[in-house]
C-alpha cells in the first residue's frame, strides 16, 4: 500500500509540474535529445522516440494556471484550454520544448498552430492532418507523409534519423505501455475500489510528460500491488465517462463522479495514450505504415474521427455492455464543439437502448462542483432503484 | 438603358437562377434527379454538374431562413433535441429545418439528399454536421473527402495526390453508382472553363473597390455577389452572363462616380474604406449593414466573400487537370488557410484596397473563423499601424444579436476614425 501511495504521489507531481521538469532534465542528460509537445488528442508517439526525442502531452493548465494573457487572444465563448496552453508557452514554460505538433481535432487547435506560427513559438510547428479516408492506400499514405514530415522537422533539430529499428523498437515500448494501461481498466473494471479514478489518473497523465521507459516501470508496478486484493468496496454504480477527450476536468471534478457514488470504469480522458486497440505491428521493414495501419484499423471512437463505417454510438454502447456500466455520464468542456455536436447523436440512440445518462459541461478552470455532484449524485441513486433490471433488457 | 433597368438585370438574373434551382430541387422527385447536399466551402459543384445531380447547401438554407425570421424557431427545435446552445447554429436552424419537415426558405420542400457529399474543406464543424444528417437520412449515401488544411501556408504534391486519389476512388466512383451516369471528363473540363471565366469575373467585380468612391460593398453586397459562384451555378453559363452583367453595372457605376447601392438607395458620402474579417449577422442584415451605411462606411474587402474560394492571389480553376484542380480548390478555400496566410491576405486587401480600418466581427458559434481572431487583429494593427474594431454577433440565432451594442461600439469606432482623418490631414497640410 505504501508503495503504491508514493507511486500515486509521485505522478500526481510529475502530472501537474507545468513547467514540464521532468522532460527538460531528461532532455539535458545527453547531447542531440529534442523535446515535441503535442496537443489533445492523440499523436503517435513512437516516432518522435525513434528519432531520438521524446513526446510530451500539453492538456492546458486545468485550474493550476491562472490565465491573464491567454483570455486577450480568445473570445469568451471559446474553451478554455487554448487560452491556458498560450499563456505557458508566453510564460515561458515551455521553453525548453523544441516543436510543438497539434493533431487535427478541431478548429480551435487548428488555429491555435496557427498563434504558434505567427508567434513563432518553438523550433517548429507542426498541424498535423490526420487522415478521415481510412483506406490504408489513400489515408495510410497521406499519414506516413505527414509522420515523415514530423520527421523531417526533428531530425533538422537533431540530426537523427528515425530508422526501422529504432521505430520498432519505441512501437514495443508503447505497445507495452498501452498493454498496461488497459489491465488497469481491466483489473477496475472488477475492482474499481482497489485503484480510484483520481488515482488512476495522476498515473495515466504522468505517462504523458515522462519517457515511456519510466511510465511502463511505474505501470507495472502499480499493476502488481491493485492484483492484490486491497481496498473496501462500496456500494456504488458502475459508469463511463465520455467526451471529456481535450480539455480536461479540474481534478476535484474527477473526484466529484466517484466521492458522487460512481465508480468509472472506462472513460476516454486520456484517450490518446490508448488511442490505438491492441498492438502495433513491431517486427516490420515499414513501422510507418505499420503505425498508419493500426490508426486506420485499430482507433477508438473519437469525436474527431469520422464515423461514417463505424457509428460512434453502437462502439460506445459496446463499451458500456463490456465494462458491465450501469450508464454513462457525457462531460464535454465548455463550447467543446467536437463533443457537444457528438452529444445529441449519442443521447438519441441511448435514448432508444435505454441507456441511462447524464450530461453537463466544466471548465478546466473551474472547480466548484457542487451542483454536478448532486446531479451526479440523483443519478447513481436512480440506476441503484433500477438495480433489479435485467442488463438485456436496458441494452435492447 | 437606365440606370435602375441596369441595376436590375443582374438581379434578375441571379433571382431566375435561384427560383430556377428551388424549383428543380421541388419537382426532383418526379423528374427523376439526383439530390445532393454539401457544403459551401471547398464545393465540388463541377462534379456534381458532371453527374447532372442537383445540389442541396444546408448553410445557405439556413442563412436564407435567418433572413426570413425562420432561424429562431428552428433553433430551438434542434435544442429541444438535446442540441448545445453553443455550437454552430447553422447546423441547429438546419436540424430545426428538417425536424419540423424540411420546408426550404422559399417555402418550397427540400427533397431528401441521394448523396451526402462532404468535402470537409476548413470546418470540422461540416463534419459533425453530416454524422448527423447520415443519422437522419439513412437511405443517402455519404460520400467525404477529406481536404487537407494549408497547416504549412502551401498545397504539396502529395496533398494533391492525395485528393485526386480520394477522388478516384471513393467520390466519382460513389457519384457514378448514386446517379446512374459515367463520369465524363470532357464534360467536367467544359464546366470548369465556365468556371475559370466566372472567377475572372468575379477577381474583376471585388477589384473595382481600388476606385473612389467605391463603386460596390464588397461585404453586404458581397455576399450577394458571390451566390452564384458558390451553390452550385459555377461552370454555367448563365454565371457568366450574371458576372458579366454585374460587372457592366458597377463600370457605369464607376463612370459616373457611384457609390455602393444600398437598401435605401444609393450611398452618398463614402467617409470610411473597410476591411472586415468574419462572417455578416443574418438574422439582422440590413440593420447590421444600415449602422455602417448611415456612417458612410463601405467595406472594401472581406473575408467571408472568400470562403467559397480565394480567387485574389490568381488561382483559377484549370480544365487542363481537372481532377487536381478540384482538389487544389478544396484546399485553397479562406477557412483552409492557416492563420499567418490569413493576416497576409487581410493585409494585402488593407493595402490594396486602401482601407481606412479593419473590423473583425468574431461569431459567437463559428471557431472555425472566431478562434484566432484577436491575434489576428493585433497583428493586423501592429503591422500595418491601421485602426481595428471589434464587435460580436452570431450568424442565425437572434438571440446574440444586440443592435444597441453592436451600434455603440461601431460609432466609437467611427468617431476614431474621423478623429484620426483630421489628426491626418492637419499633418499633411
Ligand atoms: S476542448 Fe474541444 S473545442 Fe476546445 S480545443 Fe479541445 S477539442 Fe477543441
Ligand atoms: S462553424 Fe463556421 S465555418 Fe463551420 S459550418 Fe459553422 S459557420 Fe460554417
Amino acid at each position: 500500500m505504501e508503495v503504491l501511495k508514493a507511486i500515486i504521489q509521485r505522478c500526481k507531481h510529475l502530472a501537474f509540474d507545468l513547467n514540464f521538469s521532468r522532460a527538460k532534465d531528461w532532455k539535458a542528460e545527453a547531447k542531440g535529445r529534442v523535446v515535441v509537445g503535442y496537443m489533445p488528442i492523440y499523436f503517435p508517439r513512437e516516432i518522435v522516440h525513434a528519432a531520438g526525442g521524446m513526446a510530451v502531452g500539453i492538456f492546458g493548465g486545468g485550474d493550476r494556471k491562472q490565465v491573464v494573457k491567454g483570455d486577450a487572444y480568445y473570445q469568451s465563448y471559446i474553451c478554455h484550454i487554448p487560452r491556458s496552453i498560450l499563456e505557458l508557452a508566453l510564460d515561458k514554460q515551455m521553453d525548453h520544448f523544441d516543436g510543438f505538433v497539434f493533431p487535427s481535432i478541431c478548429d480551435v487547435i487548428r488555429n491555435l498552430s496557427g498563434i504558434f506560427k505567427q508567434k513563432k513559438i518553438g523550433k517548429f510547428v507542426k498541424y498535423m492532418d490526420f487522415p478521415q479516408n481510412f483506406l490504408p492506400e489513400i489515408g495510410g499514405a497521406f499519414y506516413q507523409e505527414e509522420m515523415r514530415h514530423v520527421l523531417h522537422l526533428i531530425r533538422e533539430i537533431n540530426g537523427r534519423e528515425a530508422t526501422a529499428a529504432s521505430l520498432n523498437h519505441a512501437i514495443r515500448l508503447y505497445n507495452h505501455n498501452r498493454r498496461l494501461i488497459e489491465t488497469i481498466y481491466d483489473i477496475r473494471q472488477e475492482y474499481p475500489w482497489r485503484l480510484s479514478m483520481e488515482e488512476f489518473y495522476y498515473i495515466l497523465r504522468a505517462g504523458t510528460v515522462i519517457p515511456v521507459e519510466e511510465h511502463n516501470a511505474i505501470l507495472e508496478q502499480v499493476c502488481e500491488r491493485i492484483r492484490k486484493d486491497i481496498g473496501t468496496p462500496q456500494d456504488k454504480v458502475k459508469v463511463v465517462v465520455s467526451g471529456a477527450f481535450c480539455e480536461q476536468p479540474a481534478i476535484g471534478l474527477i473526484r466529484a463522479i466517484e466521492e458522487a457514488g460512481c465508480y468509472v470504469v472506462d472513460d476516454d480522458y486520456m484517450l490518446g495514450s490508448r488511442m490505438i486497440t491492441g498492438d502495433i505491428a513491431d517486427d516490420t521493414d515499414k513501422p510507418l505504415e505499420a503505425i498508419a495501419h493500426a490508426y486506420l484499423t485499430q482507433s477508438r471512437y473519437s469525436s474527431s474521427i469520422y464515423d461514417v463505417n463505424d457509428p460512434k454510438e453502437y462502439r460506445l454502447a459496446k463499451i458500456v455492455r463490456d465494462r458491465g456500466a450501469d450508464g454513462v455520464i457525457f462531460a464535454s468542456a465548455s463550447f467543446c464543439d467536437p463533443s457537444l455536436l457528438d452529444a445529441p447523436i449519442f443521447q438519441n440512440a441511448f435514448n432508444r437502448m435505454g441507456i441511462r445518462y447524464i450530461a453537463f459541461q466544466y471548465s478546466e478552470n473551474i472547480n466548484q462542483f457542487k451542483v454536478i455532484k448532486e446531479q451526479v449524485g440523483a443519478f447513481s441513486d436512480s440506476i441503484k432503484l433500477w438495480e433489479d433490471e435485467p442488463a438485456e433488457a436496458i441494452y435492447a | 438603358m437606365s440606370k435602375e433597368a441596369q441595376k436590375e438585370q443582374s438581379m434578375i438574373l441571379q433571382k431566375e437562377m435561384v427560383e430556377g434551382l428551388f424549383n428543380e430541387l421541388a419537382a426532383a422527385r418526379e423528374t427523376g434527379k439526383k439530390v445532393c447536399y454539401t457544403f459551401v466551402p471547398g464545393n465540388l459543384s463541377e462534379l456534381i454538374r458532371t453527374f447532372d445531380m442537383l445540389p442541396v447547401y444546408p448553410e445557405i438554407n439556413a442563412l436564407q431562413n435567418a433572413m426570413r425570421k425562420k432561424s429562431a424557431a428552428y433553433i430551438k427545435e434542434a435544442e429541444r433535441n438535446a442540441h448545445s446552445e453553443d455550437v454552430c447554429t447553422y447546423v441547429k436552424c438546419d436540424v430545426g429545418m428538417m425536424l419540423k419537415g424540411n420546408i426550404g426558405p422559399t417555402g418550397q420542400p427540400l427533397p431528401p439528399p441521394d448523396i451526402l457529399l462532404l468535402s470537409y474543406t476548413g470546418c470540422f464543424t461540416f463534419m459533425k454536421w453530416f454524422e448527423t444528417l447520415k443519422r437522419e437520412y439513412p437511405n443517402a449515401r455519404v460520400v467525404m473527402i477529406h481536404t487537407p488544411y494549408q497547416e504549412n501556408g502551401e498545397i504539396t504534391p502529395a496533398m494533391v495526390e492525395y485528393m485526386v486519389r480520394q477522388l478516384k476512388t471513393e467520390v466519382i466512383p460513389q457519384m457514378e453508382a448514386v446517379s446512374g451516369i459515367r463520369y465524363d471528363e470532357e464534360k467536367l473540363k467544359g464546366i470548369l472553363s465556365l468556371s475559370k471565366e466566372a472567377e475572372d469575373w468575379i477577381t474583376r467585380i471585388f477589384n473595382t473597390t481600388k476606385h473612389r468612391p467605391s463603386p460596390i460593398d464588397a461585404y453586404f453586397a458581397g455576399v450577394y455577389y458571390i451566390g452564384p459562384i458558390n451553390i452550385g451555378f459555377r461552370g454555367t453559363r448563365e454565371a457568366v452572363d450574371y458576372y458579366k452583367a454585374l460587372y457592366g453595372e458597377i463600370q457605369e457605376r464607376i463612370r459616373l462616380g457611384l457609390g455602393p447601392i444600398t437598401p435605401e438607395g444609393e450611398m452618398q458620402e463614402e467617409k470610411f474604406r473597410l476591411v472586415v474579417e468574419g462572417p455578416p449577422n443574418w438574422t439582422n442584415f440590413r440593420e447590421f449593414w444600415k449602422i455602417f451605411y448611415d456612417m458612410g462606411a463601405v467595406i472594401v474587402a472581406s473575408s467571408y466573400t472568400k470562403v467559397g474560394g480565394v480567387y485574389d492571389l490568381g488561382w483559377r480553376h484549370d480544365p487542363s487537370r481537372p481532377l487536381e484542380s478540384l482538389a487544389e480548390y478544396c484546399m485553397n478555400c479562406y477557412t483552409n488557410l492557416n492563420i499567418p496566410q490569413r493576416i497576409d491576405l487581410l493585409s494585402k486587401f488593407i493595402r490594396d484596397y486602401e482601407a481606412d480600418g479593419y473590423i473583425t466581427n468574431s461569431i459567437k458559434s463559428c471557431n472555425s473563423f472566431s478562434a484566432g481572431q484577436l491575434s489576428m487583429m493585433r497583428e493586423i494593427e501592429d503591422r500595418l499601424e491601421v485602426p481595428v474594431g471589434f464587435i460580436e454577433s452570431d450568424l442565425v440565432d437572434p438571440r446574440y444579436f444586440s443592435y444597441s451594442n453592436i451600434k455603440n461600439r461601431l460609432e466609437s469606432y467611427f468617431q476614431m476614425l474621423a478623429q484620426r482623418k483630421i489628426i491626418h490631414a492637419t499633418a499633411t497640410v
